[in-house]
Order: structure tokens, then sequence, then C-alpha cells
């Protein structure tokens, strides 16, 4: 037991100072900011990686000729640098994935959420999220040798490497995305406002699409947001199904070229580092993470203030 | 009760109708991913198994897909795998630490630096392989090597891990904390000793699965560095490819044979994946505590 | 209220008359030493006042109650005395606490060295997921008494009546322990550290009456060697355990804010039987609260 000095009248005894100051707690800490540091430099060197060498490209190409032009041929004579055919094979093929995964995703929320039992729920969402875990390299070995190849069986005449094909795997590839948000949004709702509706005589669909969807809303729209991002982002499946062929069409049997195509098929050749063509690389990626970022951005709000209200 | 009125009967009946359409399309939902699942899984079997022997797992690609193997691939993975958790765990679980137990909520500079983290987690993968084509290849001469390719991966992931390394740690209850620092314990002591061993279950989980997203990615190594050809084993400094990769190389070929391979390659590589996340969720169900 | 005047004892129950024996009053008597000045002592969160000039003196080798409604402000004013406030980031102290004479917030005050000397133990009990010989030694483990551990844990476990029922069961989990188990084992782990004072933050709320009467008997025992102070919103608890009580209720402000304030602070006789403030007199006799 401590002893304790009773000297009246006396200097209290000073026992309440650190003995010696603790800096070894201060490095931890030093070396654990550092970590987080990590993450700003990450951003920091994308920035750089990109927009420095963009704004090289830009000084030589001109931004309105860049996002207005219809050629894109930076490799052959004459060279064009017009980026919009591979914007719009890049919207073309998001299109066709927005157009499978936002309706089927978002009923597969709605099935999870409203409808379906504990135990078959327990089942089916993990289920759903292996679609998600198969690398996207997979997705496209099957898009090219199987989807394609099933397309023109029924009788589709689509070029042997097509956005069609391209799109709609990659929007079953996002069905769980869109699912997974939009059914966190959907059970964030009270049960009350649930229990309300039914207590008055409203069906399943009644409860599910006027109640339910409704007070999700941002939470829903953010999961379309983010597969939207994601599916502008994605490259192995339209470099292997949907082509290296710029061309300015919507036409989903046609070949076409996206930016993360032509990123990864430009990227992997041995372009002279510094030369105009190099520097395409980083003016297409810049285009790339500003849509990207964008969208983000706006999709983290969306969470957010769907968290925000319910807790 | 007596016969309902027609009126009633035939609301119920367009009410009834319109519930079964609306269930069938919701059924149909989520057997559309299910179906497509389970189709991509076995055309990739039906065409890839005959060529999944150990001439696939043991020599080295060549141009007659008879004696082409996949071992530089396999090795590379597996490196990469390695790498990754040596370096994606400590940054990812300090950063999470620091986030969580440290830093100060109210300055802006804390806030910011989790608005990054989130963020960076949606950057395209291709993004990342600008980056490291950028710095570690032209810019620092490093070449594309293995070490730039497991670099740039754990760039990638490393939102992944933080993440969920947070969450493990935020399920730790406050009581635990206080009851530990009210017997003097200093902070470090504190995380040190009771917040991590009993966060490391969720941790670990999540660097699993972080991982396996990582060796599923294709399109940064292909510009940091996997090459076309690579017929010898990788080593840290020098040409590698990996399994991705050679799947994507294998497709591209026009000969059938190599579309077989390819697809073999594609078996190994999500038996891989299915191993790593088994093991994921084993830890999570015997290990997770229910606070 | 003049003592000549014979004005009748107010008291709650028959019961109440019978826990407070005349000894307990004649302690006041007795000089004593004090082991914390508390001079006007105010807790802001955030600018909001939580609790108001506070102004007390706690004393050597007893037991001092904290009592009053819920909001009242006596789990924060608590939390001063180790440090404990100093976890929240919005929490700011004002005044003066003397601890044996020497300034527990001054310049220079290491929280690591205050709570060695001053434990808790929480309303909730809070064992680490740890074998109860490691929830126990963790505390001499962390501050570096790294000898004699296994007398040191042995010594704490039976000073908190613990230790007959586990003594053939120190690596087992401390989460398999029963609700008055487990907070028996957080005071052991207290204990461990050989402290001076033991506060307790309702520490019995969470527990059936016959483990509340094991910790109430504890707190006897205990404060021969140790002070205690306890926070509890059971009075018949305070009335059976404490040799001091204070008694602590809420001011409503203008907007609406509710600021704690320390109404009386006497021997549990007088705060129970003569209370000079009426807000004590209605609390201890049930008007409200």
């Amino acid at each position: 037991m401590a002893t304790r000095d009773l000297l009246i009248g006396a200097e209290p005894v000073v026992r309440l100072r650190a003995r010696r100051r603790r800096w070894s707690e201060d490095v931890i800490k030093g070396v654990l900011a550092l970590c987080a540091l990590l993450s700003v430099a990450t951003t920091v060197g994308i920035v750089i990686a990109l927009f420095q060498p963009a704004f090289e490209f830009f000084r030589e190409v001109s931004i309105v000729d860049f996002l207005t032009g219809t050629e894109w041929t930076p490799l052959f004579d004459p060279q064009s640098f017009g980026v919009l055919p591979l914007i719009v094979g890049t919207i073309s093929v998001t299109l066709w994935a927005a157009i499978v995964c936002i309706p089927f995703g978002l009923g597969a929320a709605i099935y999870l959420s409203e409808y379906a039992r504990g135990r078959t729920r327990k089942i089916l969402k993990p289920a759903l999220e292996v679609l998600a875990g198969v690398p996207t390299v997979v997705y496209g070995y099957f898009a090219l040798t199987f989807v394609t190849p099933l397309f023109r069986d029924i009788g589709l005449r689509v070029e042997i490497q097509n956005a069609l094909a391209a799109g709609i795997v990659m929007g079953v590839m996002l069905i769980p995305t869109v699912a997974s948000i939009s059914e966190d949004a959907m059970s964030a709702v009270p049960r009350d406002l649930r229990d309300g509706a039914y207590a008055l005589g409203s069906t399943r669909l009644q409860v599910a699409t006027r109640i339910v969807v409704p007070s999700a809303i941002s939470g829903i729209i953010a999961s379309f947001v983010l597969a939207i991002s994601r599916a502008v982002g994605e490259t192995m499946i339209v470099l292997l199904a949907a082509g290296q062929l710029p061309n300015l069409t919507l036409d989903p049997s046609e070949t076409i070229e996206t930016m993360t195509a032509f990123i990864a098929a430009t990227g992997q050749g041995d372009v002279p580092t510094g030369s105009i063509e190099y520097m395409t690389i980083f003016a297409v990626g810049a285009t790339l993470f500003v849509m990207t970022l964008v969208m983000n951005l706006f999709s983290i709000r969306l969470v957010r203030r769907f968290r925000e209200v319910y807790e | 009760m007596i016969g309902a009125t027609p009126q009633l009967k035939s609301a119920r009946r367009r009410g009834e109708l319109q519930g079964k359409l609306f269930q069938a399309f919701l059924y149909l939902s989520i057997a559309v991913g299910l179906v497509t699942l389970g189709t991509l899984v076995v055309q990739v079997v039906i065409r890839g198994v005959e060529f999944v022997d150990l001439v696939l797992l043991l020599e080295s690609p060549s141009a007659d897909p008879q004696i082409a193997g996949a071992r530089p691939a396999i090795l590379a993975t597996i490196y990469l795998g390695l790498l990754l958790i040596a370096f994606t765990v400590p940054i990812g679980v300090g950063t999470a630490i620091y986030l969580e137990e440290y830093a100060d909520k109210s300055r802006w500079y804390n806030r910011a630096l989790e608005v990054n983290i989130q963020n960076l987690a949606g950057v395209p993968s291709i993004v990342y392989g600008i980056l490291g084509l950028a710095f570690l290849v032209r810019g620092l001469g490093l070449g594309r090597v293995l070490l730039a390719g497991a670099m740039i991966l754990t760039l990638l992931v490393l939102p992944i891990v933080i993440i969920s390394a947070r969450e493990a740690i935020r399920a730790v209850p406050d009581t635990i904390r206080q009851g530990a620092y009210a017997l003097g314990a200093t902070k470090w002591q504190v995380v040190s000793r009771q917040v991590l061993p009993a966060a490391v279950p969720g941790i670990a989980t999540g660097s699993i699965l972080a991982l396996s997203r990582a060796l599923g990615e294709t399109a940064p190594l292909l510009l940091v560095g996997a090459l076309t050809y690579v017929a010898f084993d990788p080593t840290l400094l020098g040409d590698f490819t990996a399994l991705p990769v050679q799947i994507f190389q294998w497709t591209v070929r026009p000969q059938e044979d190599f579309k077989i391979l390819a697809g073999a390659a594609i078996i190994v590589l999500l038996l891989i994946l299915l191993t790593l996340n088994a093991f994921a969720i084993w830890i999570r169900n015997r290990y997770q505590r229910k606070w | 209220m003049s003592e000549t005047e014979s004005a009748p004892v107010k008291i709650v129950d028959v019961s109440l008359d019978r826990l407070l024996q005349p000894e307990r009053s004649a302690r006041s008597s007795v000089a004593r030493e004090t082991v914390f000045q508390v001079k006007g002592v105010s807790v802001l969160y955030a600018g909001n006042r939580a609790l108001d000039a506070v102004t007390l003196d706690i004393y050597r080798n007893e037991v001092t109650a904290f009592i009053g409604p819920s909001g009242c402000g006596k789990s924060t004013f608590i939390r001063c005395f180790n440090h404990m406030n100093a976890l929240i980031p919005s929490a700011r102290i004002e005044g003066t606490i003397l601890f044996n004479g020497e300034d527990l917030y001054g310049p220079g005050v290491d929280a690591v060295e205050v709570r060695k000397l001053i434990g808790m133990v929480f309303q909730k009990p809070n064992p680490f997921p740890k074998s109860i010989f490691d929830n126990v030694a963790f505390g001499p483990r962390v501050l570096g008494m790294k000898d004699g551990l296994n007398e040191r844990v042995e010594r704490a476990l039976s000073q908190a009546a613990l230790w007959e029922e586990v003594k053939d069961r120190l690596k087992s989990s401390a989460l398999s322990l029963s609700g008055g188990q487990q907070q028996r084992l957080c005071i052991a782990r207290c204990l461990a550290v050989e402290p001076e004072v033991i506060l307790m933050d309702e520490p019995a709320s969470a527990l059936d009456p016959i483990a509340t009467s094991r910790i109430e008997e504890l707190m006897h025992q205990l404060k021969k060697d140790y002070t205690i102070v306890v926070v509890t919103h059971n009075m018949q608890q305070a009335a059976r355990v404490a040799d001091m009580t204070a008694f602590f209720s809420v001011n409503q402000g203008a907007e609406g804010q509710r600021t704690g304030v320390l109404v009386e602070y006497d021997t549990t006789h007088t705060i129970f039987t003569q209370p000079s403030d009426k807000r004590t007199e209605d609390y201890v006799t049930g008007r409200f609260g």
C-alpha cells in the first residue's frame, strides 16, 4: 500500500507527474499518422500522374478538338485526337449495363428486403455476392466465348466483338452492387412505416413500391450512380468482348473501343515516353478519372444522407 | 362470409394479378444473376477442364498449346499475394488505428482523410495502373517488375483493408477501452493489448477478402508490367506475368486451343479465390465475437 | 430548523431507521483526513454546463455516496476524479480538485499516474475478453509491476471476495462468470494495482439483489484500506453503505438546458433524517425522483 506523508503545513508531495516523458506514445502516433498519409500521397500521385502529362498534351492538342472531335487515330497517320468515339463507346456499353443492373438489381434488393424469408435471404445474399467476386477477366472471357456466339446463334447479327455482349455481362456483374446498397437503404426504413401500411390493408407490392422504395430513394439512387461509375471504369470485359476499334456509334452490334480499353491497349505497348502518343494515355485517363470522381462524390453524398436520416 | 360483391372480387383479382406479376419480376431479378453465374461456371469448367493437368501447373507457356503451362503465372500470383499481405496489413491496419483511436474527428484534415479514402475505393483500377506506369515503371525507373505490380495492387486494395479494419475496430465495445484506461493503461497499451486482439478476426477476414480481389485484377498489371510472353519463373525485380494476365493473353490468341487453355487457367484462378474466400468466411464464423 | 424544537424526524420507511445506526453520526465528530478537496468544480461539454460549481471534501477510509435524480451530473462528477472526462474531447473542467493537497489538474499531471492511485468500477461489468487471471493481471502488467504477479492476483481476488470461487479456473474466460462475479472481478482488477481510492459508478445497478448485497458488503470491508466514492440512484443503498452522502439535483435553464448542482452534503444520517434543503427532503421522502 502506498505510504502517505502527513506533514501538516509542508509542501504537498508531488506524485501525479509522470516520472519521465512518455515520448514513445508520440512516436507511435507519428508512425500511424504516416500510414494514413500514404492514402493522401496516393491521391496526390494519381492527380499528378494524370494531370501533368494531360496538361502537356493539351498544349499540343486543343481541348476543344479533343472533346468534340469525332476521329480518334492517335497512333496512325493522319493523327486525329477527337475523343468522342471513345466516350460514345463507353456510353454504349454502360447503357446496356445499366439496362440490366438497374431494374434487376433493384428487383433483387426488393425481393431480399421485403419478400424473402430469413433463411432464403441468408443463402441468396451471399450467393449474389459471389457474382461480384468473379474476376473481370473471367467475365470478359465468358462474354467473348459464350455470350456473343449465343447471340449469333439466336439470330442477332453482332460482330465478334460488340458492345451488347460486353454491356449485358457487365450489367449482370453489377447487379450485386445495386442490390446490396439498395437493400441496405431499404432495411434502414423503420418497421413501423411498413406495419402502418400493412395495417391499412396494403399489399406487399404497394408497401414495397409506395412506402419502402420512396423512403430509401437516396440510397437507391446512390447505388445506381455507383454501379454506373464502375461500368465506366471497367476494363477487362470491354477489352476482350467489346473491342479495340474506335467507332462513333451507339449501335450495340458493332465493335467499339472504350476509354479504358484504349488506355489498357496503349499502355501495354512500347510507346516512347514523352511522345504525344504516350500522352494520350494520360489525357484519356484524366477524362475517365474526372467522370468517375464526380459520380463517386455524388453517390457518397447520397449514401451519407440516407444513413443520417434514420440513425 | 356471404359471397363478395362483384366489385370487391374484380378489384381483388386485379390486385392479385399485379402482385403476381411483380413477384415474378422479382424472382426473375434474382434468377438472372444466379443463372448467369451458374452458366459461367459450367461453361468454363466444361471448356477448360480437359486442359487442367500437371502440365498446366508445372510447365511454362509456349507457342504450342499442347505443352503450354501457367507455372510462372501461378508462382507470380502467389508471390504477389504474399507481398500484398506484407504491405497492406500493416499500413491498412495502422491507418485504421490512427483514424479510429488517435485522430480528433473534429479536425478538418482528419475528416478529409476519411473522404479521401472513400474516394480512392471508387477509382477505376486502370487509373492505378496509370499511376504505376508513370511513377514506378517510367518515373522511378523500376521497370516492369513484380515489385511494381505488388506496390500498385497494394494501393488499389488498401482502401478496402482500411475500411474493414475500421469496422472491426469500431465493433470493439467502448466499455473495454474505458476499463483499460481506468486501470492506468496508455493509449497504445489499450490499442495493442485490448482493441487489436479483439478486432483480429474482423481484420483478418477483411484483409483476405481484399487479397482475393487484388489477385483477380488484370488491368493495372497490364500497364505495370505483365508481359506478353514470360517463360521463366518470376523474381522480385524481374519480368513477370500473373494468372489473370495469362488468362487474358491466352484468350486473345486466335487458336481455339488457347481459348481452352485460358478456360483451364480460369479454373485454377477460381479455385485459388474460392479457397481464400472460404478461409475468410471460416475465420469469421469461428472467431467473430458477438458483443 | 432550531434544534430545541422537537421536530419530527422525517424518515422514508421504518427500515431506514434501523439502518442509520448511531455510531455513524458520531463519526462526524472524529478528526478526519481529507483525500479530495473539491472547490467550485464545473464540467462543460461543448459549451453546455453539465455540472455547476461543486464544493465538497472527501474523507479517507470512508464511503461517500453521490445520489440524485437522473441527469444531475453525478456520473460526470465522479469521472473528474480519475481524468476519465479527458477521454471525451469536448469536455472542459473548471475549478480545482486537490488530491492529498496536490492539484489533480495541475500542469504536467499525467493521467496514468492519477489512475494508478484512483481506480474505477463501472456500472455494467466490463471484463476483458481474456482469462480471469489476465483480467486481474492487466493493470499491474501495463503499469510495469511485473514482480510477484501471482501473489498480487490472488490478493486482489481475495480482497474482492472472489478467490475461493475462481481459484481453480484462473485460466478460463472471464466471460463465463455470472454478472455478480464479473463485477467482483472488475473490483479485483482495480485492487490489483493498489490504488488509494476506488470510484464506483452505480456498481450494482445491473445486478440482482443477492449480488448487490455482496457488493455492498465488500464496500464495508474495503473501506478499511481504501477510500470509496460511489454513485448510486438507489437511496436505500446509499443509506446502507455510505458514511457521507452528497445530494445532487438538476436546474433547468431558460432555454431548457439542464445543469447539475450540489444541493446538500452531510453525513448520511443527517441527509436522510434532517435534511436542510427542501429539495433534499423531497427526494429522500420519495416525492420525486
